[in-house]
């Protein structure tokens, strides 16, 4: 595992190098550079990542709420006191260090969700723990919310994926799955319309009728079944209603740039020099990499810059163009093995705890990485998040380097108690 | 518990589907899809032209008559524009301020990042200047072009001119690009694919600013300009410059070969201009003022596309024929017959060599009839289209009546009046002797262009044959073959060239012979004038001959428009012209001084 994170984080730390490349500053440890600043970024996390191992495992566990409610000061704070970087009170400046609270809120909440579950998980089937645990998860997410941050509030809801191992029904996926898809069919349809028996027929009303159509065809299959009217129509309505509504809150609550780029993913508008330049510029700059990649440092679209925030966000376009097909595979290879090993060792656990912890961990870095990698091939809207270990950037990189490295030291207690 | 601990699996799943999905999408746009490695070209990669330089043309003697001067257009990036200060910029390019802010609109237009070009063509000294100011104009910079230059402004005609291919250069050659220089006319035209060169390229990358960020794979793709092949002209730099001094002030033209070579050493067309004016950004304009000339014309090449009667030097021509033929001896003499056609006062030509000499018309009508009517058919008519087809042939092999094989485009054949012509004038079988009989002394149909009056005396200077005449005789060994010319014979014997010559030295040397201006008393000069009348004024001078009599090395022809009898101005022009050109002064200072104050056209040349 911890192979697994120097490789990501060197090969991190080249990709940034050569996406920040010039001729001028050749030297990898040039301090001006963003590279070279990884690099000294790099040397502190693994001196973290070590603090951590000296800890006790206790410590971790006594210290989960204190952390917690730490972290919840400084997500107040920041709402205060923070600097606006891109449209997000987000940031603690002080001279030359920022840092981001939403990131030690992940560790916080990750902490404090884990000891919650370690001494309420056994009755987690309880309605009243269910809501705890989901207040512990929304109430860091609602801070982060009014800075706002749409990146990092995604990244809360992962916790749901530890909450469904907790016995967290399935539906609520299915659920979520479902919201998606008539948010995405209610966008579709608005711009179509189609003339039957020479009636205007808008795509709402298709869609509408659709849904009635379908609602009366589950219906007269379960029509035996007790009370399956009721939930039927319920859900017929709840459907329609969010349909309904759709328009409004696409308009209304979402802000214009968030519009534009969810209208830019699915198709609806396309405008590669506007809202869609980040996604169109990053896709050229990953398929001109081709099956074996341009070569190190030969990457004419990252060297150049016309990726923007190649070096964060977008890093993974760098790997693209010039490790091509073969790099993007062996990283999403070691994303793939990292994420399923920090699952397979915490079903191990014989801590509660650790467990939880664990399954925080692996959803946070999913999240990161899911979103991240779907927004630069163009299957997610541009939301701003990093890629764990890989972007640039000082706050991020301790910040994983702290869960995983938390995670580590707790699961060496494991082989201790087994012992 | 052991339930939910499987959902472990789920997750898992989860996280590999996840990965799935990405390397397919990745799968299918970096694998699959290849049109995001082409938009990554466009985009990343700036192909820059390297114009390559034109060939040089040398004269016969390795001088330059036309090379090569660095310009530079002035670029745009309108991105990179800052902080500029205008006035300044303004001055030290000479603009107005208003002028100024339609360029820079016209340039954003076009595109806020990439360069266009905000001033074209400035010369060397005036972007020297420019340049040493440059870092303090941001967003623009120098882009390397050459133009022509030609050191001695001479031979605009027979360089021609070189201009920017239009859409249709393009579309009918592939080679050619926006922005490539072709040659229009003359000798760049005719050698366009010799003088061209090949164009470079280099590949840059650049930022997504536009700026370059250094040469792409170190140059590995960049291709080298190949610079245009020289030529070696058969022009005598000094003897154009020569002929165009004296042509000063006189509409007309020179044209000297070196009869054994057929390489023409001097193609001069008066009034002429400056080749340098039809050079870079001022061409169009200049060519305007030059085009609306219409009383000068001086685009107008008169040595390959003026066509004038011929006069009495079309006689040397029945002369020759009529030898040949047998219809006539040296000794031949004809009476001087007013009635047939005019003549000036002059004793009657007991022999070939007096009928020459002394340019006896009815002499020639009778030889022309002669000529027409060998009784080939007992119908009169009949017998003269006969003779007439025949004649046609023999003429027609001195390069008359036809598109001489000289290398330069726009050159026009003159005509010499066959029996179609005839019958379409006057009606089948219904023309004879008396209805064509001006065509005896080079008048009528007969119409010729200076260069083929050059190759006849070229032709009798040879005694009987002639080479194409061509104004290129050296490229080098890969295009040499492209060069070709042949020996043209024209059916009359040697011998009977002689008393010919003997005639037209009579006719410079002998007292009173009709070309005493064109005596050398150190050359042996050969000649014959000609009076081409003119409909339009006053009648054309016209003066042919080489010199030395005995191994000839300059055949030359000179008209002189508007400026009456022959021997007055062409033969004078002709003979400075010889003498330039064989002893490399001139002994006669009194003549070359007449002809160079001498203003023959109506009104004065403007500049």
């Amino acid at each position: 595992m911890v192979a697994i994170y120097l490789a990501l984080v060197l090969f991190g730390w080249i990709s940034i190098y050569a996406a920040t490349y010039d001729d001028l500053h050749p030297s990898i440890f040039d301090l001006a550079k963003n590279h070279g600043k990884q690099a000294l970024w790099i040397g502190l996390a693994l001196v973290i990542g070590l603090i951590m191992l000296f800890f006790d495992t206790r410590f971790f566990e006594t210290f989960a709420y204190p952390i917690y409610g730490f972290a919840l000061l400084l997500l107040v704070g920041v709402l205060v006191f923070g600097t606006e970087v891109k449209g997000a009170q987000s940031w603690f400046v002080m001279g030359p260090i920022s840092f981001q609270p939403s990131e030690i809120a992940k560790f916080g909440t990750a902490l404090a969700l884990a000891k919650y579950l370690s001494i309420h998980g056994a009755r987690f089937d309880q309605l009243s723990i269910k809501l705890k645990s989901l207040l512990i998860i929304f109430l860091p997410g609602a801070f982060i919310l009014l800075q706002p941050d749409v990146g990092s509030l995604l990244v809360f809801i992962s916790f749901l994926i530890v909450l469904y191992r907790q016995g967290l029904s399935g539906w609520i996926f299915g659920l979520g799955f479902i919201a998606i898809v008539l948010f995405v069919m209610a966008l579709f349809l608005k711009q179509y319309q189609w003339t039957i028996f020479d009636t205007l027929i808008e795509g709402k009303v298709a869609f509408i009728a659709g849904l009635s159509a379908l609602a009366a065809a589950i219906y007269y299959y379960l029509r035996r079944r007790k009370g399956s009217l009721f939930i039927i129509a319920a859900s017929y309505i709840a459907s329609l209603g969010y349909f309904l509504s759709v328009d409004y809150l696409f308009d209304k609550v979402l802000k214009t740039h968030h519009q534009n780029r969810i209208n830019e993913l699915l198709g609806i508008v396309s405008d590669p020099l506007g809202a869609g330049y980040n996604v169109h510029q990053s896709k050229i700059a990953i398929g001109s990499g081709g099956f074996s990649g341009k070569g190190f440092l030969q990457g004419t679209q990252t060297k150049f810059h016309f990726v923007p925030e190649q070096s964060t966000d977008f890093i993974f376009c760098t790997v693209g163009e010039e490790w091509g097909f073969i790099g993007t595979l062996i990283l999403i290879s070691l994303f793939l093995t990292l994420m399923s090993r920090i699952i397979w060792l915490a079903e191990k656990q014989r801590s509660v705890f650790t467990r939880v912890y664990g399954y925080c961990v692996a959803s946070i870095l999913f999240i990161h990485f899911t979103i991240n990698i779907a927004m630069t091939i163009g299957l997610a809207p541009v939301i701003g998040i990093p890629l764990p270990f890989f972007s640039y950037g000082g706050s991020s990189l301790w910040s994983f380097t702290l869960l995983l490295f938390t995670f580590i030291k707790l699961d060496s207690e494991r082989k201790y108690v087994l012992r | 518990m052991n339930n939910l601990e499987n959902r472990k699996i789920t997750v898992i799943a989860l996280f590999v589907v996840i990965s799935l999905i990405f390397i397919a999408r990745l799968f299918f746009i970096q694998v699959i899809d290849d049109s995001y490695t082409s938009s990554a070209d466009n985009q990343a990669l700036r192909y820059v032209t390297q114009y390559p330089a034109r060939g040089i043309i040398y004269d016969r003697h390795g001088k330059i008559l036309v090379q090569n001067q660095a310009a530079f257009d002035l670029m745009i990036v309108p991105r990179q524009v800052e902080g500029l200060d205008t006035a300044a910029f303004c001055e030290l390019l000479n603009i107005t301020e208003e002028e100024f802010e339609i360029r820079v609109e016209k340039a954003r237009n076009y595109s806020s990042y990439r360069a266009s070009i905000f001033q074209k063509q400035l010369t060397g000294a005036d972007y020297a200047r420019v340049a040493e100011n440059l870092y303090r104009f941001n967003g623009f910079y120098g882009q390397k072009r050459t133009l022509r230059i030609y050191p001695d402004s001479v031979a605009a005609h027979v360089l021609g001119y070189i201009g920017e291919v239009n859409s249709r250069d393009i579309e009918r050659d592939t080679v050619y690009k926006s922005g490539d220089f072709i040659g229009i006319s003359g000798l760049e035209k005719q050698y366009e694919n010799v003088l061209r060169g090949e164009r470079g390229r280099e590949v840059l990358m650049v930022d997504v600013h536009n700026t370059v960020q250094g040469k792409y794979q170190d140059g590995a793709l960049d291709v080298a300009a190949v610079s245009g092949v020289n030529l070696v002209s058969t022009l005598d730099l000094e003897l154009q410059k020569y002929g165009e001094q004296l042509m000063r002030f006189k509409k007309g033209s020179i044209v000297a070969i070196e009869p054994s070579s057929g390489e023409v050493l001097c193609l001069v067309s008066s009034p002429n201009y400056d080749p340098n004016l039809l050079v870079g950004v001022k061409r169009a304009a200049n060519y305007q003022l030059l085009a609306q000339n219409d009383s000068l014309d001086p685009l107008f090449n008169r040595a390959l596309m003026a066509k004038y009667p011929p006069g009495s030097i079309f006689k040397i021509i029945q002369a020759l024929i009529g030898l040949q033929d047998g219809v006539i001896t040296e000794n031949t003499g004809l009476a001087c017959n007013k009635a047939l056609v005019g003549c000036h006062n002059h004793p009657a030509a007991t022999t070939l060599r007096e009928a020459i000499q002394m340019s006896c018309n009815p002499y020639f009508h009778q030889v022309f009839k002669r000529l027409i009517n060998k009784g080939y058919s007992s119908n009169y008519f009949e017998d003269s289209a006969l003779g007439l087809d025949e004649w046609h042939e023999k003429v027609s092999k001195f390069g008359l009546g036809q598109r001489l094989a000289i290398d330069l485009p726009s050159l026009k054949s003159g005509s010499i009046p066959n029996v179609e012509l005839y019958d379409r004038i006057y009606g089948k079988r219904r023309w004879a002797i008396s209805t064509i009989y001006s065509v005896s002394i080079g008048q009528g149909e007969v119409e010729v262009v200076p260069l083929q009056m050059a190759n006849l005396a070229a032709t009798v200077a040879n005694r009987g044959f002639y080479i194409d005449p061509h104004l290129v005789k050296e490229i080098d060994a890969e295009h040499d073959s492209i060069i070709h010319y042949q020996a043209n014979n024209t059916g009359i014997e040697s011998k009977y060239f002689e008393p010919i010559v003997d005639a037209m030295q009579a006719v410079v040397d002998k007292p009173g012979g009709t070309a005493r201006k064109a005596r050398i008393d150190s050359i042996v000069v050969c000649g014959k004038t000609g009076t081409a009348e003119n409909p339009h004024g006053e009648d054309h001078s016209v003066f042919v001959a080489f010199a030395p009599r005995e191994n000839p090395q300059i055949a030359i022809a000179v008209y002189v428009e508007n400026a009456g009898f022959g021997g007055t101005w062409a033969a004078p022009i002709a003979s400075l012209m010889i003498e330039k050109y064989i002893s490399g002064t001139i002994g006669d200072t009194l003549k070359e001084q007449r002809i160079l104050d001498a203003n023959l056209l109506f009104e004065p040349i403007e500049n």
